[in-house]
């Protein structure tokens, strides 16, 4: 193979060199720039040199701590408690200069829990990127099969002969067409808090039992409403390609079902789902990574808030990268999200591999 | 771009049949498309330059301002930048340091009398000046405040603290309004430091320690900073005030339509406001919270760049640019506050008399710069954050220390930013 590649081949090289020359500067380069500005402390604008500082910028992101505190205790050594609620000291007396607890210093609480009397602590140096990547994880976790699924399902429907199905196709293509900024400012109206679309219908169909939610603005909501919207524009371009997969199963295996007496789910189950199997694995595959970019939506409706809820990991990057300036921190950001959605695609490719 | 001034300058020449050479200066300006005359009237003063002597030709380069930055920091990569810059006040410390201006070389004498606003100085040298400032205001009606019997305050006398919050607890509870006090927490970005980073002074904190511009620590996250987080805190908890999900329509139209009762807002929507209410509108100076009411200081100026060729030529410009009537020629295009106190007094809006009078005063009385640092970029970004976070219910000591160690790691991580 090799060497069918190299010999006498130069007008196939030549061809093919502005695309992978491109490709080379556009996208490798800066891949191995990024990996090298992680290792440095450089800046975007700045009079000083540029200087190694090895894997700080990880420890920086990465650093956790696991603190029990103890509860204050009054002379006889009970624990204080107040309104019914056990007294604990200020976790800052600990993490704000005291010589005591080096290793907690500048570090923030995460997670915390009861266990017993005590309450332990996961404290991060980086709160924010920690809050990143459980939010980017759960938006994966979530939207990667659900708009699979619904794609899935809208394929099966317009993948009907009736008459004007192409207009049903054409109305749920339709939000892929739309620039996914002009999506999301849409979306900020459809959620606006008092009384925007959502809040409207929702009370219109409940006779007015629903109390208005600000759905951006509650850190409970903001990042399910951020899913909502991006599942509804993603989902046409998924169920073009689902589409795509179903046309190519033979007719004559659903013939040779229905004759055998198969009911809907049957074939279903064993012509179409197994008829469907490299499709699905390439679905699979482009949602998860598209998931991991998540970035315009947040940009425009959130921008991370409220209190961190909608931070995710792209985001973190391009704010530390442009907005403070820190090319190396925004760098090491792009490097570990490299690195989760390098694993999670061989975990994929595994999962999903032909067994012969 | 290139070719067409190429062409007019070539013919300009054809037509005045003299053969001097004139040098030609670049400049970049932020207000392309700008909503009012402040791109006409920079046109004008460039026109009116070049006219005015032979040595010089100023051509102009416009730009949107969403991307002006962008540019500027492009070019200065590239080495590529114009001989006069236009620059945001507070991040001309950025660009001085980082090493894309240069000391424009004018004499203190110059700015004699002028509002600090439009004054940019780092390291003791002025490397930037500008046509006008801003100023912020609380903006009501008298009628609003007769009806709940509170007490118009005036510069000599603004609010205390404990003031302002009674009267906002009496509009509140009237149950008359949407909101008592409207921030401005739609206005996301540069509005946030600018016009509530004062506040915060007002208590007796700032961004960063001015002393040493080394660390935010204790002025930040000191008692005044904790007391200034827990009011503002109060005020979205407690119903004051339309928190961070706030639209910005509702933002641009809620006082005038009655939502609001109070609105902090700038002199650049005082006119608005002058026309919908006519003599009941009301300009009232920030509550003292202790330390004197504060305002933010600010505006948009031009220097000369450190790949300038021609320094002495962007200075020419820049002498020429500023004098009084285009002071005052930028203030009736444009609604903002001239430089200084004899151009104001030809003003339309700011003469004796005029509707938007009391905004000078409030500049002259009150205007504070924002943190004179290369790290306020970085400062400006986390202090946003975290008021959105402590008015969205966080922990407000835990919050402040947060931002405390940010802007502590980032001027470390560039070597303390040259102070």
């Amino acid at each position: 193979m090799a060497s069918k590649l190299t010999r006498s081949n130069r007008a196939g090289w030549l061809m093919a060199l502005p695309g992978t020359g491109l490709i080379a500067l556009f996208i490798i380069l800066p891949f191995f720039l990024a990996f090298a500005y992680s290792l440095t402390n450089q800046r975007l604008a700045s009079p000083n040199p540029t200087e190694y500082v090895g894997f700080e910028n990880y420890r920086e992101l990465l650093g956790l701590a696991v603190f029990t505190l103890e509860p204050e205790r009054d002379e006889a050594g009970n624990a204080v408690v107040e309104d019914g609620e056990i007294q604990y000291p200020r976790l800052r007396s600990f993490t704000r200069n005291n010589p005591d607890y080096p290793n907690l210093q500048g570090k923030r609480e995460w997670i915390s829990w009861q266990s017993g009397e005590n309450r332990t602590v996961i404290l991060a140096s980086d709160v924010v990127f920690m809050k990143a990547l459980v939010n980017t994880f759960t938006f994966v976790l979530i939207v990667a099969p659900v708009q699979a699924g619904l794609a899935l399902g809208l394929a099966l429907l317009i993948n009907q002969k009736l008459r004007g199905i192409s207009f049903f196709r054409a109305v749920y293509f339709m939000p892929v067409v739309v620039s996914i900024v002009v999506v999301s400012l849409l979306w900020r109206f459809i959620y606006s808090p008092g009384d925007g679309l959502l809040n409207n219908i929702l009370t219109g169909l409940t006779f007015g039992a629903f109390e208005p939610r600000d759905w951006l603005g509650d850190p409970s909501t903001a990042l399910g409403a951020i899913m909502a919207m991006s599942v509804w524009q993603g989902v046409g371009f998924h169920m073009v390609i689902w589409l795509a997969g179903l046309q190519t199963i033979s007719p004559t295996l659903y013939e040779a079902a229905s004759i055998e007496g198969a009911n809907k789910w049957q074939t279903f189950r064993y012509v179409t789902w197994p008829g469907l199997r490299n499709t699905a694995v390439l679905i699979l595959i482009v949602i998860t990574m598209q998931a991991f970019a998540l970035f315009a939506q947040i940009d425009v409706m959130t921008r991370g808030g409220p209190l961190d809820s909608t931070q995710v990991l792209v985001f973190q990057a391009v704010e530390r990268g442009f907005g403070k300036q820190d090319i190396s921190g925004g760098s090491t950001i792009s490097v570990i999200l490299f690195l989760i959605v390098l694993c999670i695609s061989f975990i994929q490719r595994y999962l999903t591999r032909e067994r012969t | 771009m290139k070719m067409g001034v190429t062409f007019a300058a070539l013919s300009a020449v054809g037509l005045a049949g003299a053969a001097s050479a004139q040098t030609e200066l670049s400049l970049w300006y932020h207000g392309a498309g700008s909503a009012n005359a402040e791109e006409a009237t920079m046109l004008e003063v460039i026109e009116e330059f070049n006219a005015s002597q032979s040595d010089w030709v100023v051509t102009i380069e416009s730009f949107p301002p969403i991307a002006y930055n962008d540019a500027v920091d492009a070019a200065a990569l590239a080495g590529d930048l114009p001989d006069i810059l236009d620059v945001d006040g507070p991040v001309m410390p950025g660009w001085a340091w980082a090493g894309y201006m240069q000391p424009l070389g004018i004499d203190e004498g110059f700015v004699e009398g002028w509002l600090p606003g439009p004054i940019g100085r780092w390291n003791g040298e002025i490397y930037s000046v500008g046509f006008w400032d801003a100023a912020v205001a609380m903006t009501t009606r008298r009628s609003t405040l007769e009806k709940y019997d509170i007490r118009v305050p005036t510069l000599d006398a603004p609010w205390t603290g404990d003031e302002f919050m009674e009267a906002l607890t009496k509009i509140r509870d009237s149950g008359d309004f949407d909101y008592a006090f409207d921030p401005g927490m739609a206005w996301t970005g540069e509005w946030y430091p600018y016009a509530f980073s004062p506040f915060l002074q007002s208590f007796g904190g700032d961004i960063v320690d001015r002393a040493t511009y080394q660390t935010a620590e204790g002025v930040l996250n000191g008692d005044a900073a904790i007391a200034f987080g827990e009011w503002w805190q109060s005020l979205f908890t407690e119903g004051f005030a339309p928190g961070t999900s706030q639209d910005g329509a509702a933002r641009e139209t809620g006082l005038l339509n009655g939502n609001y009762a109070i609105q902090w807002n700038g002199n650049w929507a005082a006119l608005p406001a002058v026309e919908a209410f006519g003599d009941d509108v009301l300009f009232l100076p920030a509550p003292d919270f202790g330390n004197g009411p504060k305002i933010g200081a600010a505006s948009w100026q031009l220097g000369i760049s450190a790949t300038s060729e021609h320094p002495d030529g962007g200075r020419a410009f820049i002498e020429f640019a500023m004098q009084d009537k285009y002071f005052a020629k930028f203030s009736d295009g444009t609604g903002l506050i001239p430089s200084t106190a004899s151009a104001a007094a030809d003003t339309a809006n700011y003469k004796e008399g005029g509707p938007m009078e009391v905004f000078y005063a409030l500049s002259e009385a009150q205007a504070v710069l924002r943190p004179v640092t290369p790290g306020y970029r970085v400062q400006a970004l986390v202090f946003e954050k975290a008021l959105a976070d402590i008015a969205n219910g966080a922990d407000v000591a835990d919050t402040l220390d947060a931002a405390v160690d940010e802007i502590g790691a980032d001027i470390e991580a560039n070597g303390g930013y040259g102070h």
